[in-house]
């Protein structure tokens, strides 16, 4: 663990409190009859930034509830640093959110604001270690405004000051930039991401936005009904989804459904609609029988049939339904007999676009392609991510 | 011609309106420099006499004492209890929530004799003395559904989230409640305080059953008016009145002045 020296200094803390593992084992949540959180083991380890990224309902923010002693678990146990934690209130544990809306004092000043924390636990210079922390989000010069008299983007640098002030063992973020627009946003992000390596704590990030997810956090949980789909990093998460929820959720994919015909070893062959469609093993979660074979759009090349290789594997021959230009590419529809629609992101190079009703053929690297249970739904998290995107 | 008068209607209605509110108070106001004999109910000629000596009639301030002091009791009660009641029904989820709700409305809807006679019936049946306990036990019941009325109002627009994040940052429930709860209640709760005091001061109907030979000031002001009303009643009358004003234009002012200065920064 890195922890550089550019953090408010830091007398008070044992060593163990800093930035210390958190791990949830067993955890289920039922509000009545509803099913929040289902059986959850998750680990998260210090000084990481880990995102839990979901559709609204799935479970992540009423696990990061759980963490923070808002919300106790129906069963199982959590521990931070090896310290079991679970039972206990929310002022008892080394945890400090960012709430979704902030939730900042509105009769404190700014100031009194970032110092509730250090003057609960009574320490000593709360103001100055106060004043230190806004420093630290380049908001100094406001302590004395009221949290109404600042932009959505201030109040927000606000909340993480005072929660960050407090060094706490975990520091929670509950969707904190909703709020924002989209450049603050971006922003936002970078400073975040900054911050956190800056002062070494663990960050547990909880967003809907995936890029969000995908450009702050070392680690990624994808959850969805209660349960964690996958976890990992997030290229490993986007390269190689395990479930058609990771695969739709997480940017876009294109699933088909077929069988497995052929074993060549090192690879499987997908037969879906007469076409032969390549996987490597290593790259899929079943290997024989029913199979759904996926491939994200920007992995297919599409060419002009003369173009094309002589027939074999992963080769799609389609017809274009539909074209975007969007500047940088286009994104196309093809449209492939036996499969159904295709879609292709295709980077302007300067090649010449192909039209709506253009015949093309499509390939790709078998090394691009994954492969999944053939039960699975193709559709699996589709209209979650499209709900998640507005 | 309705172009130009229809500028003029509201104001002048609205004139109207508050003529009509306050001529009794002015009339109360300027009967108090009346040179009255024994009734104050024609003008006999100016003087000062009265508001040099307000406690001049007798039983005036005594009972005005009275008043003060069984009100002041009921606010604190009402103000405490009610507060925490309203918390409750807004914050707590229980099986009987929406009867309770419903019920602590229930002394505003009756009418108030029913409530006095009944609470008489049930101080002499259980043995009670009538007096200043009784008079601020019957005002503490009617007032807390007033206090709770008010507060309850101010609960539901506190946002819960803030009680989390004090208890986020390591404020045990009851430091939250006096760092974050109640200060943001703070205004709702004064509020009905006040209106608990008034309503209390204020109160005949049921404290002339349950009083006994204690005299408060409307119960002193009733009972006066079949031999004629003191000048002094209007004295401390127009004085109660003033003073009110004087509490709303200073908290008018106080609240300008922290705006302005909160703009300034």
């Amino acid at each position: 663990m890195t922890m550089v020296q550019t953090k408010p200094e830091s007398p008070n803390t044992d060593a163990d409190d800093q930035g210390a593992d958190l791990r949830l084992a067993a955890i289920t949540k039922r509000f009545g009859g509803f099913l929040a959180v289902d059986n959850l083991d998750l680990e998260i380890p210090a000084a990481s930034f880990f995102a839990l990224l979901g559709p609204s309902g799935c479970g992540k923010t009423t696990t990061l509830r759980m963490i923070a002693g808002l919300e106790q678990p129906t069963s199982g146990s959590m521990s931070i640093g090896g310290k079991d934690i679970t039972g206990t209130s929310a002022h008892e544990r080394p945890v400090n959110t960012v709430f979704q809306n902030y939730a900042l004092f509105p009769h404190m000043s700014v100031l009194d604001n970032v110092a509730f924390g250090l003057k609960r636990r009574k320490i000593r210079d709360h103001q100055a270690k106060a004043k230190q922390a806004l420093e630290l989000v380049e908001l100094g010069h406001l302590s004395a405004r009221r949290p109404a008299q600042l932009s959505g983007g201030q109040q927000q640098r606000v909340a993480l000051a005072r929660a960050i002030v407090n060094e706490p063992a975990l520091l929670l973020l509950d969707e904190p930039l909703g709020a924002l627009d989209m450049k603050l946003r971006r922003q936002m992000q970078g400073e975040l991401k900054r911050i956190q390596t800056d002062i070494g704590l663990t960050f547990v990030h909880v967003t809907h936005d995936q890029e969000e997810a995908m450009t702050m956090a070392d680690t990624v949980a994808v959850m969805n009904q209660g349960q964690v789909e996958q976890l990992g990093a997030p290229r490993e998460l986007y390269e190689l989804p395990r479930t058609a929820f990771v695969a739709n959720f997480l940017g876009k994919s294109n699933l088909v459904a077929g069988e497995i015909i052929e074993d060549r070893g090192d690879a499987v062959v997908i037969s879906a609609g007469g076409n032969r469609l390549a996987v490597r093993k290593d790259r899929s979660t079943t290997h024989q029988g029913k199979a759904l074979i996926g491939i994200r759009p920007e992995k297919l090349r599409m060419m002009w049939p003369a173009d094309a290789p002589a027939d074999g594997s992963n080769i799609l021959r389609g017809r274009v339904l539909d074209s975007s230009f969007t500047g940088v590419s286009t994104e196309y529809l093809v449209e492939v007999a036996g499969i159904g629609p295709v879609g292709v992101f295709s980077q302007n190079h300067g090649q010449q676009l192909a039209a709506p009703g253009d015949d093309v053929v499509l390939t790709w690297d078998t090394a691009h392609a994954f492969g999944l249970d053939g039960d699975e739904d193709t559709q699996a998290g589709a209209r979650e991510a499209e709900a998640a995107a507005t | 011609m309705r172009r130009r008068i229809g500028p003029w209607l509201v104001p002048a209605f609205g004139g109207l309106a508050f003529l009509f509110l306050l001529v009794p108070i002015a009339y109360v106001f300027a009967f108090s420099f009346n040179d009255a004999g024994r009734t104050n109910l024609s003008w006999r000629g100016f003087t000062l006499d009265n508001w040099r000596n307000p406690c001049g009639a007798p039983a005036v301030c005594e009972s005005l004492a009275n008043s003060l002091q069984i009100s002041s009791i009921v606010t604190v009660i009402a103000t405490i209890l009610g507060t925490a009641i309203a918390i409750g029904l807004v914050r707590l989820r229980f099986k009987f929530n929406a009867t309770a709700n419903m019920l602590i409305f229930l002394p505003l809807a009756t009418p108030e004799v029913v409530l006095g006679a009944s609470l008489l019936a049930q101080f002499l049946n259980i043995g009670v003395d009538l007096g200043v306990g009784t008079i601020i036990i019957a005002h503490s019941m009617f007032c807390i559904s007033f206090v709770v009325v008010a507060v309850k109002a101010r609960v539901a627009s506190l946002d819960p989230k803030l009680e989390e994040a004090a208890a986020d940052l390591y404020a045990s429930p009851i430091q939250a409640f006096w760092r974050v709860t109640f200060p943001l209640l703070l205004p709702g709760i004064v509020a009905a305080a006040l209106l608990a005091f008034a309503m209390s001061f204020d109160d005949f109907i049921i404290t002339n059953f349950n009083s006994g030979n204690v005299d408060t000031f409307p119960k002193f002001i009733y009972v006066a008016a079949t031999r004629g009303i003191p000048a002094q009643a209007n004295v401390i009358g127009s004085a109660m009145f003033i003073i009110a004003l004087l509490i709303v234009i200073g908290g008018q002012i106080l609240s300008n002045r922290r705006a302005k200065m909160l703009a300034a920064r």
